[in-house]
């Protein structure tokens, strides 16, 4: 039985040294996993060997001591942030230096996310949408990631990431029309609320099964790279997503075919009422990174400057070096799943009030700008009348607009219409002619 | 005699000849085992021009050649597609085009279709390989809930219409649970997908550019028995053949048999034997397309016959024929003068050495002739 010891200080991890600027940890100069159960770094092990493994399957070194590695003696991969709780940069170095409309934009954009969000989920409780789901908590994800990448790069999402498309120009119209699934809605009322897309800010159509998106994104990133138009592709999935079989293919896959991807892991703490403890035993998902040869970084997801700065960095690599990039933005659901799932038994009250009031995205941004002076309180209030104005004037719109006709049901499920579909129309078309009074068209556009 | 020559080679020599014996009666029982019908090759229409003898695994490898050459965002992949395939089917083309249009992928088939999803949606043509079509299964959700419902959800914003599976299917003579199965049924319920089964090396060609330049995502499925033993003069340029589009084989006026991929070959000698023995003339169809189907082609033959037997590999229960019986009876009702039959794999799992009892051979097909027949 072999003496255990402890490994000492921070977990060590490696990564190559292709990039410089990029801060790295180094030890021994190469890049391998570490031992837990052996002081690696500083201990000489004079070896029993004097051949190396030469397995096509892995080429590390031979070891005469059979030791297990055990992960709960391994401390976790560390938090970056940038910007501390109170709006204070922490370190120089890391401040991204945004110029005042940036972070004004920033702060706007993750404000006017989260009133859209109250009035449309209210509006789902009275029955005037049928489903809504709130980005609470999640802003500085979303706006700090967007705000870091080319506005061409194809955005592959999950569906809590509505913050990007704000960023990005989607308009409360937009956004609500999508809702109501009105004549308006590019998709054309066929989705529930939400699963937003628009391929003229280049974000995916959202669907509803869960981590199909991800290895798309790496396939989609496959294509960018042959295209060599410099552009790279995000993917936002969510700490319960990374469960799915799709999660693993899209690693390895992004890994081994140098995707310029970057793998944007939203780590809110839950999946519906799920927590993270029946979701994964390990480290979260930062640690599955160097399991596939992707660099990996874990960061404060609740500060907007430390994801803008990973974010871009990511894309640099990701860009740059075609290969995926995975980021865990640490964060909080800070609202329900969904208003299907409001049922508040899954956690108690004080663990979200925590949140919502000692470590929140909108908060942390907002105490930098006071610090530097470009808001106040007076600036807060005029904001808070604006921004409701304006969501409210949206979905007063929104709501006047009629769905599309009952004929569309049939387009764009081919590129063009079949023959079967033409005749499936017909008698849609004849049958609800005949028991018109049946059917809700006097919320739709007319049948032609 | 054989055996006085053997005594006096040497050892070696004697091992080679033993081997040398062993792989000939192995490859006549092989051929004797696999195909229960003769792969009669077709001529191509002259309007396609010059041909050039191929059997079915070439004329693959020819239509990918001539999407890769003409169509430069397009990229081949799967497993073990860059040494050439287990099926020879993507043999030259890594050498060729590169490494970055044709390459191997880790062994994931829902990996390898929803890599191929997102390649179609960002604008490139992405053709992947599935092995064997009886492994399809991990890329079920992927085929169904978003290659086929990628354009319809988006409003039409986005599509991966240039995302093609091709995919070995269907019965070889040894393959049993894994290496044999027709899941075509499956598909045919997805709407917004494209099926589509060729019957020889010509079909093969046409139908498979058919598809990668369709703007559907589309399932193409090889029958793999006929890689090497259907053999016949393809077109070596570049030609399309339309999809859901059924082909009138052979015309014929008393009954209508249907069928795709192997099938047809063993209907086509079906016909014959109830020609001759006992003087029906049949009416034989390809289906070519599963999904959408040629309505219209089939209906007009059994308005001619009034007879019709569907025959499939797979098994009878939610099988395609089933689909094909349910909507012919329906819109050629006055026109029967029997009940659809159908001849189809039994409702088991594909059986190893019970093959042979388990196909819907010449022989179970012919009986149900009889039985149309004489109703």
């Amino acid at each position: 039985m072999t003496v255990i010891r402890q490994a000492q200080g921070l977990v060590s991890m490696f990564f190559s040294l292709r990039s410089p600027g990029i801060r790295i940890y180094q030890c021994l100069g190469k890049r391998s996993f570490h031992r837990i159960n052996s002081i690696i770094c500083s201990e000489n092990v004079t070896s029993k060997f004097d051949d190396k493994p030469e397995f096509p399957g892995s080429k590390s070194e031979f070891v005469s001591k059979l030791e297990f590695i055990e992960p709960d003696n391994i401390k976790g991969i560390p938090v970056y942030r940038a910007l501390g709780r109170n709006g204070n940069i922490i370190e120089e170095s890391e401040d991204p230096k945004l110029d005042s409309s940036t972070v004004l934009k920033m702060y706007k954009d993750m404000t006017l996310l989260n009133t859209m969000d109250r009035i449309l989920y209210e509006s789902q409780r009275q029955g005037r949408i049928s489903f809504y789901m709130t980005n609470y908590g999640e802003e500085g994800t979303h706006i700090g990631s967007a705000a870091a990448l080319d506005p061409r790069d194809l955005v592959f999402g999950q569906y809590r990431e509505a913050g990007v498309l704000m960023w990005r120009g989607f308009t409360l119209d937009q956004f609500m029309d999508q809702c109501y699934g009105n004549v308006n809605d590019m998709g054309k009322g066929r989705q529930m609320p939400v699963h937003y897309g628009t391929k003229k800010l280049n974000f995916v159509t959202i669907s509803s099964t869960i981590g199909t998106q991800m290895p798309q994104a790496a396939g989609a990133a496959y294509a960018l790279k042959r295209a060599k138009d410099g552009l790279c592709v995000i993917c936002y999935f969510g700490d319960g997503a990374a469960s799915e079989g799709d999660a693993h293919a899209a690693f390895n896959f992004a890994a081994v075919l140098d995707c310029p991807v970057i793998f944007f892991c939203r780590n809110n703490g839950y999946a519906i009422f799920t927590p993270v403890k029946d979701q994964y035993r390990g480290d979260g998902i930062a640690s599955r990174g160097v399991g596939y040869g992707m660099m990996t970084v874990r960061v404060d997801g609740n500060d907007v400057f430390a994801v803008y700065n990973a974010v871009k960095s990511a894309r640099e690599i990701a860009v740059t070096q075609n290969r995926p990039v995975l980021i865990e933005a640490m964060t909080y659901r800070i609202g329900h799943h969904s208003t299907a799932h409001d049922n508040a038994d899954y956690r108690s009250a004080e663990e979200v009030r925590y949140w919502d009031e000692q470590d929140n995205p909108i908060s942390r941004l907002r105490n930098y700008m006071i610090i530097n002076g470009i808001w106040d309180e007076k600036m807060e209030r005029e904001w808070k009348l604006e921004s409701r104005k304006m969501v409210m004037r949206a979905f007063a719109d929104a709501e006047t607009r009629k769905r599309p006709s009952p004929d569309e049901m049939f387009e764009d499920v081919y590129d063009v219409l079949p023959k079967h579909l033409e005749n499936q129309l017909e008698e849609m078309k004849n049958h609800v002619k005949q028991y018109k009074e049946n059917y809700p068209l006097e919320h739709h556009e007319k049948l032609t | 005699m054989a055996s006085c020559i053997l005594k006096r080679l040497s050892s070696s020599k004697k091992q080679l000849c033993l081997l040398l014996r062993l792989e000939t009666t192995a490859k006549n029982l092989a051929a004797t085992r696999h195909l229960s019908f003769t792969y009669q090759p077709e001529t191509a229409s002259a309007a396609h021009g010059e041909t050039t003898r191929m059997n079915f695994f070439q004329s693959i490898t020819s239509a990918l050649d001539t999407v890769l050459e003409t169509d430069s965002t397009s990229v081949l992949f799967g497993e073990d597609v860059a040494f050439g395939g287990v099926f020879r089917c993507t043999v030259g083309l890594k050498d060729k085009y590169g490494k970055d249009r044709v390459f191997n992928t880790p062994l994931s088939e829902q990996g390898i279709v929803s890599f191929g999803i997102g390649i179609a949606a960002a604008g490139a043509t992405a053709v992947a390989e599935i092995q064997f079509a009886d492994y399809i299964f991990p890329a079920f959700d992927q085929i169904h809930n978003e290659a086929a419902y990628f354009r319809y959800r988006s409003g039409n914003q986005f599509d991966c219409g240039a995302l093609t599976i091709r995919t070995p299917s269907g019965a070889v003579g040894h393959g049993a649970l894994y290496h044999s199965q027709s899941p075509e049924a499956y598909f045919a319920h997805i709407p917004g997908l494209k099926v589509v089964i060729p019957r020889g090396p010509i079909q093969a060609k046409g139908l498979l550019l058919s598809c990668i330049r369709d703007k559907n995502p589309c399932i193409f499925f090889e029958p793999k028995i006929l890689y090497r033993s259907a053999v016949e003069d393809v077109p070596s340029g570049d030609y399309m053949l339309p999809l859901s589009e059924a082909e009138v084989l052979v015309e014929g006026s008393d009954m209508t048999l249907v069928g795709w991929g192997t099938q047809v070959h063993v209907l086509r000698e079906v016909a014959l034997m109830a020609q001759e023995k006992l003087n029906i003339s049949c009416e034989l169809i390809d289906l070519r397309t599963i999904l959408p189907w040629d309505v219209d082609t089939i209906a007009k033959s059994v308005v001619k016959t009034g007879r019709l037997l569907i025959a499939h590999e797979a098994p009878i229960t939610g099988g395609f024929a089933a689909e094909i019986a349910s909507t012919i009876q329906s819109e050629c009702f006055l026109n029967l003068e029997a009940p659809i039959l159908r001849v189809c794999g039994y409702d088991i799992p594909f059986p190893h050495v019970f093959e042979p009892f388990y196909l819907p051979d010449k022989w179970r097909c012919f009986e149900a002739v009889k039985k149309l027949s004489s109703y």
